[in-house]
Order: structure tokens, then C-alpha cells, then sequence
């Protein structure tokens, strides 16, 4: 019992992780953006060649996927996405799943349709006994790296100045740009730190998914329902959902293995039904 | 004007039916994925293709060869027909061939029939696609016919007591089935069964179920890609090995093509499957050594490549028998009873079912030289589908 709860949690800091970059993009930005998991992948390849080609260490080619997902996505923020920030919902949707299908032609060109090869490092590996309790030290790794990543957020966002002045800049464009607020660079800010959150979750994930071209699409529906059903543009909201669906998902395959796989999108469902904007809903939005 | 163009076209007509007589080109539909999660398939196809022409410097049966590509961009049943109606009308192939997975291997078959076309399938392993039309003859494998062979060397080995976990669809149905039935039939009992689905990004609660269980041990079968590396992750990661559970899959699990990129979770897993890149022939060295030299160190041949070459040596051989006649009932009845040494080992193609018989090998995934391989340690010989009545004796 304690080992399903503890796996669960795991798994959903582990959506977390992937997912809040979204909530920052989709709900504080108002970009639906379904490349997403696109700038996950740039993360995954970013850590995973730091460390089998250049033999970097684990912790700074999280850094380094941090970075290099941040990155692209300030590329493409100056290139593509800052023309559609007024555009309307579908016009986003072509161009972000756009970038989607170039993104797995990119990889699979660059690194070839395969797997990429990742190996643990040693401290991460086996097995770890808190309070009588068996944990994967992996897991526990994820978990406590979720919980940095929220606190890092909590408090980057809802409690300092910079935090502030992007959900002034999305409600109102043109008061906050006529408080002195230099909009574009500051939406610049927000959507390479949204991309840099995707890149930090795709290269945590490596440990536990697979990496390959077609990560980009594989896991979106997972990351769309956990920000739709957390409440897109908060933090705590995706956090919430991502425990939920983490839980939902590890203790309904482990105790009813033959509707297992379903029963999250029964819960997503049904959360969605009772609260249309999520679990949290953002003030202040409309 | 009118008269000297029809006279251009005539004499045209003319040399084109006496080239045709010559040599020429033998024209083959290869219908696979070259794009989507699943191209490295196509590319595998490709290179084992173009290995054996090259070998035979690009001639079949004395005939130049053409190789017209069909991308099906995964499994696509629809568009995998009308490719093969493309291919057989507009592109005029005589020979189909490709055919990854076995949905569109099944689309296929009326083609084939309507048209006499021979189609050789080159992956696609779902036992009845060979009774879909009497034009297909199968060079790969069937999930029945490897997975059979692995229930009973562990039966025979030690193990009275088994747990499956096969991925949630056609190919795990085939598998969990044939595995039970052997398994019983050799005494041992199937004490629990899970499928799990095909986009199944964890598997830690299917694990933490079979560590409760605690079976003697577990058959699983999934199909080769991201699935098994991220199983073996887990198991790995969870000390299963130091339970005493023993694990047995089939050769999916360490394909050739992402046994590296799995890394050491695969080492010491027991798997059945027809190749092996390791395979100690002479035959199978030089097609490594030759691939390598085409190919260089970043692509391995896997299962793929080594049937694509098979099916152009099964044409090359079915042709010599015909003398280069490539008509649809003339190429299968030479098909039939077909034997040839392959890298994989001596492989037929049974006269009944149009179907593959090869030796199954049980393998370990070994650290050798460096590399991750499959080290065959056990066979089965002349192992047909144990779905159908071949005439090939069990």
C-alpha cells in the first residue's frame, strides 16, 4: 500500500515536472501551445548527448537541458511565436503541432529514429529503506526535485515583483506596457522559462520513459490533461492534478490491472465535469 | 507529323518488348515505415535490401532490379492498401514485399490475390496472414513460433510457475495464448496474466504486483521500441533480481536495434528469437562484416534487416527456379519448399502454409567485447508456426 502510494507520487511529480512549463505558457501566457513536449524532447536529447557523448556529470545536464530547451523556445518565441500571441486559439494549434511533426523530423534526422542510450548515475541507482519502506532512489530523487521546482515557483511567481508584472502584462497589455513594462521582453522571459521547465522534466524523465523522436506527441495527452484538469496557469493546480493522475493511475494498474489504464480518464473526466476550469482556478483571468 | 510520331511510338514499343525480353528491370514494391516512431524499420528493410543487391551486383535472377518505396508511416491498414494497389497498377511491380506490421500485411492480401502479385512479407508476425491469399509467403517470423519455444525451455529448465505480462494488443493476445498452451502442455501452470497498455509510461505498479506475487517467474512480451527498456528500468531499479524471480521474454525485448541505447537493465535477460546479430555462423559473420562495411558502426543489423535480405534471396532463389519468369502462380508454387542457409541459420518455407521454419535460439544478453548482445546458448530446430498445420512435423 505504501509502496503504490509512493510510486504514485513519484510518477506524478515526474508529469509534474514535465507539465508546469505548460501551465506557464498556456495559462499565464494564453499561448495554447502543443509543442510542448517538443521542448521537453530538446531537454531529453540535452542531457542524454551531454552525458554518453561529452560524459557530464547528472546534475549539470539537467542544467544543461534546462538551458538548451530555454533556449530553443527564445529562438522560436522571437521567430514564430511572438507573431500569434493575439492570434486566435486555432491559429496556435496549427502552428504549435506544426512544430510538433518538425521537431520529430529534426530528431529523428539529427539522432536517428532509435532510442537514446541513458545510464543512471551510481548515487541514483538501487534501492533506499526510510521508516521500514523500500523506495527506488530514483523516485525519491523526483519527488524531492518536484518539490524544489514548486517551492522555486510559488515563490518566483506569486511572490515577487517579476511574478507581478506577467500576469499584469497578460491581463492588460496596454496598461501594464503604459506602466513602463517592456511586454515583449518580459513575455520573452516567461515563455524561454516555460520551455526551460519542459527541457528540466524531459531530462528527468529519462530515467524512467524512453527517449525517442516521437516523445514530442507520445506524452501530450498526459500533459494536457494534467494541466487542464489542475487549472492552467497556476502552479499549485497542475501540481495537484499531477499527484492525482500519478496516484490514480500507479494504484488503479496495480489493483485492478485489467480497467487500470482507464481509470484516469474517468478521473480527469469527472473533475473536469464538476469544475470546468480545473481544479484551481486563476484570478483575475477574463 | 502524326504519321512520324506514331512511327517514333511503334519502333519505341518495339525496342521496349525486346529490352523486356532482355533484361528487364525486375520491378519490386517495398511497402513499409520510413517515417513516424517507427521508422528505423523502413531503414533496417533498406539497408538488408540493399546489401544483398549490392552482393549481387544489383541483379535478381540476371535482372537489373528497381525497388519502388511505399512509406505507410506505421500501422496503417487503409493506406498500406492503396500503396500496394498503387504499386500494382501505376507502378507495375511484379513482386510486393515490406510489410512491418501486420495490419497492413492482412490489407495487402486481397491485393495480391486479385492481382497474382507474390508478396513476400518480410516482418509482419501475426500467425494468419499467410492464409489471407495464396500469394504470400512469410520470411520472418511468427510471434507463436518464438514465443512457444520459450515457454518450453522453461518449462524444461526449472520453471513450474509463471506470471505474463504481454502489451495490450493482437500481438500480446498471441503471445500470452501460445505461451500458456506450451507451457501447459510441457506441466507447468500460468499462475497470473496482465496486459498492460500500449502507451504505458510507467510500469512500476505492474512490477510492485508481480514482487507481491512472487511467481517463480515471468514471461513478458512487448513490442520492440520504448516499451521493454522502460519494463527492464523498473525491474531493475526495484531489485527484482535480488527476489529470485527469473525473467524470460522474446526477442522483441533486446532487438538488435535499441539493445544499446537499453543498456545494462537488459543484461542477463533470457529471450527466444529466429536472429541474433551474435550469431556465431560463418554465413551470419560475413553479413555483419559486410553490413558494417556498407553501413558503418551506427546502424546494427536486427531482425529486420536480416529477413529483408532473406526475401530478396527467397526471390533470387524462386526466380533461378522459374528462369526469371515472375508470374504470380509460377514464383509461388517455386516458393514452396524453398530452403536456403540464411545468417539466421537454415531456414524453409513450408509448402502448406507458405509459412517460415527456422531454428528458434534462446539467448542471454551478454556484455561482449564491449557490446550489448544476444549470446545464443540453445536452439530449437525446424520450429514451424505452432498455430497452423504445416507439414512439417513439430
Amino acid at each position: 500500500m505504501a509502496t503504490v502510494l509512493f510510486d504514485g507520487v513519484a510518477y506524478g511529480m515526474l508529469l509534474f515536472l514535465i507539465a508546469v512549463g505548460l501551465s506557464v505558457t498556456l495559462g499565464l501566457m494564453n499561448f495554447v501551445n502543443l509543442a510542448h513536449g517538443s521542448f521537453a524532447m530538446v531537454g531529453g536529447y540535452a542531457a542524454s548527448l551531454a552525458m554518453s557523448r561529452w560524459g557530464i556529470g547528472f546534475l549539470p545536464a539537467l542544467a544543461a537541458a534546462f538551458l538548451a530547451a530555454a533556449l530553443t523556445g527564445a529562438l522560436l518565441e522571437v521567430l514564430l511565436y511572438r507573431r500569434l500571441y493575439r492570434a486566435s486559439p486555432l491559429d496556435q494549434v496549427l502552428l504549435s503541432i506544426g512544430i510538433v511533426f518538425v521537431s520529430i523530423a529534426t530528431c529523428t534526422w539529427l539522432f536517428g529514429p532509435t532510442m537514446q542510450p541513458f545510464q543512471l548515475p551510481p548515487w541514483l541507482e538501487g534501492r533506499l529503506s526510510i521508516a521500514g519502506l523500500e523506495v527506488v532512489r530514483y523516485r525519491l530523487f523526483l519527488i524531492v526535485s518536484g518539490m524544489v521546482v514548486l517551492a522555486a515557483l510559488l515563490l518566483g511567481l506569486g511572490r515577487m515583483r517579476y511574478g507581478a508584472m506577467v500576469r499584469a502584462a497578460v491581463d492588460n497589455r496596454r496598461v501594464a506596457a503604459g506602466t513602463g513594462i517592456h511586454v515583449p521582453r518580459l513575455f520573452l522571459l516567461t515563455f524561454s522559462l516555460g520551455c526551460g521547465l519542459a527541457g528540466l522534466g524531459g531530462a528527468l524523465s529519462l530515467g524512467v520513459l524512453g527517449l525517442d523522436p516521437y516523445f514530442a506527441l507520445r506524452y501530450l495527452v498526459v500533459v494536457l490533461m494534467v494541466v487542464c484538469v489542475g487549472g492552467a496557469g497556476t502552479v499549485i493546480g497542475p501540481f495537484i492534478a499531477a499527484l492525482g493522475i500519478g496516484m490514480v493511475d500507479v494504484a488503479g494498474k496495480y489493483y485492478l490491472p485489467q480497467a487500470g489504464a482507464f481509470l484516469i480518464y474517468a478521473a480527469a473526466i469527472a473533475v473536469l465535469l464538476l469544475r470546468p476550469d480545473g481544479i484551481v482556478r486563476r484570478k483575475g483571468l477574463r | 507529323m502524326k504519321m512520324i510520331q506514331k512511327a517514333a511510338i511503334a519502333s519505341l514499343a518495339a525496342f521496349a518488348f525486346a529490352a523486356h525480353a532482355a533484361d528487364a528491370p525486375l520491378r519490386i514494391g517495398l511497402i513499409a515505415t520510413y517515417s513516424g516512431p517507427y521508422a528505423d524499420y523502413g531503414r533496417q528493410f533498406d539497408a538488408g535490401v540493399a546489401l544483398y543487391l549490392k552482393e549481387h551486383g544489383g541483379k535478381i535472377a540476371g535482372r537489373p532490379v528497381e525497388i519502388v518505396r511505399k512509406d505507410t508511416a506505421g500501422p496503417a491498414p487503409d493506406v498500406a492498401r492503396r500503396l500496394a494497389q498503387e504499386l500494382v497498377v501505376r507502378d507495375k511491380v511484379q513482386i510486393l514485399t515490406g510489410l512491418d506490421f501486420s495490419p497492413n500485411a492482412y490489407a495487402v492480401a486481397p491485393v495480391a490475390t486479385q492481382a497474382k502479385i507474390p508478396t513476400l512479407v518480410m516482418n509482419a508476425a501475426s500467425s494468419a496472414i499467410t492464409s489471407g491469399s495464396p500469394y504470400i509467403a512469410r520470411l520472418s517470423f511468427t510471434v507463436q513460433q518464438v514465443t512457444d519455444p520459450m515457454a518450453r525451455w522453461m518449462a524444461r529448465n526449472g520453471v513450474k510457475e509463471a506470471y505474463t505480462v504481454v502489451a495490450d494488443y493482437a500481438s500480446g493476445a498471441d503471445a500470452e495464448t501460445a505461451f500458456g498452451k506450451a507451457f501447459a502442455a510441457e506441466g507447468g501452470k500460468v499462475v497470473g496474466a496482465v496486459r498492460t497498455p500500449m502507451n504505458n509510461p510507467d510500469f512500476s505498479a505492474y512490477v510492485q504486483r508481480i514482487k507481491d506475487a512472487k511467481p517463480q517467474a515471468v514471461f513478458f512480451f512487448f513490442p520492440s521500441g520504448v516499451m521493454p527498456p522502460a519494463f527492464l528500468k523498473v525491474w531493475k531499479a526495484r531489485g527484482m533480481d535480488e527476489t529470485g524471480i527469473r525473467l524470460y521474454a522474446t526477442g522483441e525485448a533486446t532487438d538488435d536495434s535499441y539493445l544499446e541505447a537499453t543498456g545494462d537493465v537488459a543484461l542477463g535477460l533470457v529471450t527466444s528469437h529466429h536472429y541474433s546479430y551474435a550469431h556465431p555462423s560463418p554465413k551470419n559473420r560475413k553479413f555483419v562484416s559486410d553490413f558494417v562495411a556498407e553501413f558503418g558502426t551506427g546502424l546494427r543489423p536486427s531482425y529486420f534487416a536480416v529477413t529483408a535480405y532473406d526475401a530478396m534471396a527467397a526471390i533470387d532463389l524462386a526466380l533461378a527456379k522459374t528462369r526469371g519468369d515472375a508470374a504470380g502462380d509460377k514464383v509461388m508454387a517455386a516458393l514452396k519448399g524453398l530452403r536456403f542457409e540464411s545468417p539466421r541459420g537454415p531456414v524453409e518455407i513450408d509448402p502448406l502454409t507458405r509459412d517460415i521454419v527456422q531454428t528458434v535460439y534462446i539467448r542471454r544478453t551478454e556484455r561482449v567485447k564491449g557490446e550489448l548482445v544476444n549470446v545464443e546458448f540453445d536452439r530449437f530446430e525446424k520450429v514451424a508456426d505452432p498455430a497452423k498445420d504445416g507439414t512439417v512435423a513439430r
